[in-house]
């Protein structure tokens, strides 16, 4: 038996539960903590210069790995800066656990310095949270957290330590609890084997069917299954945003994604289908536009771990709540018994898609000739050229997130970290440190634009503490370029504070951190450029390109005039 | 159409405010809504009456069972059920109105609980149709307060609602 005090049990508890890495910025309430952290050395703590950037720098480790992501605040102020980050792991149901500290519990309620109810102001955007009342249910408590957030739909868990909880003088018995059970919580991982023998039936009727697949093919490792399935039926399949590298995009029957800026084969396939096959996916609004007109003539198949996501906005025709892999093994073995449809069954479908293909044969943009200005796609190609389609992706928000969406072909899961549901600027950044600093033998580029990039530069900083080789690709269009689009389409060209004037000189500011920072502003500097910041995996660079203001991000599913 | 939904709760600091807060968050609405302990100290049961179409009531009840507080829940109005729910109410009990209070009080089976040379409490019991009548009918004499729980329910016959 061994005593520790409530700080002690969080350290060990880590070790314990094979945490490498933790995020954090100190602050009184988790002073304990933070002793009790330079008292060992199995944990390594990453200072970060802004608790959002910790947040996002878990969640980026989380995307790649698969794994909680794990963050440390202290209380007040230092919580709230991390609920922006929290909200964004939420809405990608992504798994985090975030230590918060929190005034000492004699003084909550009294307003006391440095005091926020951060459950409450937290609590619509986690999957669950805790408040310690006890420094003995330290070890419990923790491991309920790793276990919610990483199982079922994963998603953020925030615990809420009260300084006293943490004291070092009190001391109590501390055991690795191996396992925890809740009892009103049993996430379901084996789908209904009716429902799947009903999906199967229609899958081998369908005439025109369409897999549309998302984020849960990612986070439930249900890519290799995904793959096999798809290749053995031979449909056509789209995925979301989140659902990017869940399907090699060279393979012949992707589509690529859908929804607003999806390729117009996925979305004229879903329009016209006859059985759509979602798996891991959401029909969101950014997918779906009108739900009342979405995908008129097709039954709907969903495949989804938590049944809330399911009839939510669309209403399925075969719900099916289960894990994606579990699912999607049913459904193969099934199959293996089942006669197989004919080849010809879909010739005529896939005869049609070849046609949408055709109509949109060519560049959806017009490269930039000699003398002209940059365009952010073919920076993006240029990227996925030099780093031969292997590299980390993180994203920030607006037109470069889309274009990195369409341009760099993503083969693998795990490898495009953007912020989907919530769309968080600033994310992208601190992700990457987030990643590089797990795969430290990869590439790991962040393509971001100088307004999301100017959310979350003082991480260079934490970059420079831990030489987190990071490549940024800051693609400069001097506007806030999604918001100057919506303004071109619907608002007649007023460019509302989407201009960004001033924006200082970035080679000067990347060199005041010692990094290396390169400007670029024709194509032809574009490709010696790429080389020299690929040339060494370990060192941070940044690459200022100026791209052409003016380009917009096409295809959109928005007729303009609508206010989406 | 209006639902019942009865709901087995842990009995845990926090967990009344993240199923109230569900209800804001997610754009459903509350009509009623009653809490108390179990005869299991680590339960509480909460009943809820919210009103809806079915696509609303089955995301409100798929919403409500993905809470980690909640521990299992029911739609009574999916079967036969009993409902009830208790009103105090304070009415002017003057002159020729204090033998009308009592009277009609009597009609619908209420208890005075409290007197005063000028007020009548009343106590009266029921589903929420039979509470909303008497209202009407003391509403002529002079309502001066009212409270009312909120509704509770159970399942009829040998369904139950517990672990």
């Amino acid at each position: 038996m061994e005593l520790l005090s409530g700080a002690d049990m969080i350290a060990r508890f880590l070790k314990d539960e094979g945490v490498e890495h933790i995020y954090g910025y100190p602050g009184g309430a988790a002073l304990h903590i933070y002793d009790a952290l330079f008292r060992q050395d199995s944990v390594k703590h990453i200072l970060v210069r802004h608790e959002q950037a910790a947040t996002h720098a878990a969640d980026g480790y989380a995307r790649a790995t698969g794994k909680p992501g794990v963050v440390l605040v202290t209380s007040g102020p230092g919580a709230t800066n991390a609920v922006t980050g929290i909200a964004t792991a939420y809405m990608d149901s992504i798994p985090m656990v975030v230590l918060c500290g929190q005034v000492m519990s004699h003084l909550i309620g009294e307003d006391a310095f440095q005091e926020t109810d951060i459950v409450g102001v937290t609590r619509p955007v986690v999957k669950h949270s805790f408040s310690i009342k006890h420094p003995s249910e330290i070890p419990e408590v923790l491991k309920k957290a790793f276990y919610l957030a990483a199982t079922g739909r994963p998603g953020p868990v925030l615990v809420d330590i009260p300084k006293d909880m943490t004291s070092p003088t009190e001391r109590y018995e501390y055991v690795y609890p191996k396992k925890v059970k809740i009892r009103s919580y049993n996430p379901v991982t084996r789908g209904h084997t009716g429902q799947i023998k009903k999906a199967v039936d229609m899958m081998l009727k369908a005439r025109r069917p369409v897999f549309y697949t998302g984020g849960g093919i990612i986070t439930g490792r249900a890519s290799e299954a995904l793959t096999d399935l798809v290749q053995r039926l031979g449909f056509p399949i789209t995925t979301t945003l989140m659902g990017i590298g869940g399907f090699p995009q060279g393979d012949r029957c992707s589509l690529g994604w859908l929804g607003m800026h999806g390729s117009y084969e996925a979305n004229m396939a879903m329009h016209h289908a006859d059985l759509i096959i979602a798996i891991g996916a959401r029909f969101d609004d950014r997918v779906t536009n009108n739900t009342s007109k979405f995908c008129p003539t097709a039954k709907i198949v969903h495949v989804d771990i938590d049944p809330s996501s399911i009839s939510k906005t669309v209403r399925a025709d075969v719900p099916i709540v289960g894990a994606a892999g579990s699912v999607i093994d049913e459904m193969i073995s099934l199959l293996q018994d089942r006669e197989p449809a004919s080849p010809d069954a879909l010739a005529e479908w896939w005869k049609t898609i070849d046609g949408w293909r055709a109509e949109r044969e060519g560049k959806l943009y017009e490269p930039s000739k000699p003398g002209e200005a940059l365009k952010p796609q073919e920076v993006i190609e240029a990227v996925y050229r030099a780093t031969r389609g292997e590299a980390f992706v993180t994203t920030d928000v607006g037109q470069h997130q889309m274009f990195a969406a369409q341009y760099y072909k993503f083969a693998k899961p795990n490898r495009f970290i953007t912020s989907g549901g919530l769309g968080t600027m600033g994310f992208g950044f601190p992700a990457a440190m987030g990643v590089k600093l797990n795969f430290p033998q990869d590439d790991v580029v962040c393509f971001t634009g100088e307004g999301s990039f100017q959310m979350m530069m003082q991480e260079l900083s934490t970059c420079k503490q831990f030489d987190v080789g990071v490549k940024i690709v800051n693609l400069n269009n001097q506007s806030l370029g999604m918001v100057r689009q919506w303004q071109d389409l619907n608002y007649k060209s007023r460019h509302a504070h989407s201009y960004m004037e001033s924006l200082p000189d970035f080679a000067k500011l990347i060199e005041a951190y010692g990094f290396t920072a390169i400007k670029v502003t024709t194509f032809d500097e574009l490709e010696p450029a790429l080389e020299r910041a690929f040339a060494d995996t370990h060192e941070l660079v940044f690459l200022d390109i100026y791209v052409d203001p003016f380009e917009h991000v096409y295809p959109m599913q928005v007729p303009p005039g609508l206010h989406a | 159409m209006r639902h019942i939904i009865s709901i087995l709760l842990e009995n845990e600091p926090g967990a009344l405010s993240r199923v109230v807060g569900l209800f804001s968050q997610r754009n459903f609405n509350i009509e009623t809504l009653n809490v108390a302990p179990t005869e299991d100290p680590s339960l509480s049961r909460l009943t809820v009456t919210t009103v809806g179409d079915d696509r609303v009531i089955e995301q409100i009840t798929k919403h409500l069972n993905k809470l980690i507080d909640v521990v299992k829940l029911v739609d009574l109005t999916e079967g036969n059920h009993i409902e009830r729910e208790l009103m105090l109410v304070k009415v002017k009990a003057l002159g020729a109105s204090r033998d009308e209070v009592k009277r009609t009080a009597d009609i619908f089976r209420a208890q005075v609980v409290d007197v005063t040379p000028s007020v009548y409490t009343v106590q009266i019991t029921g589903d929420a149709g039979k509470l909303d009548a008497f209202v009407q009918a003391m509403a002529p004499i002079g309502i001066l307060e009212v409270a009312r729980t909120g509704v509770s329910g159970i399942a009829r016959g040998d369904k139950l609602l517990s672990l």
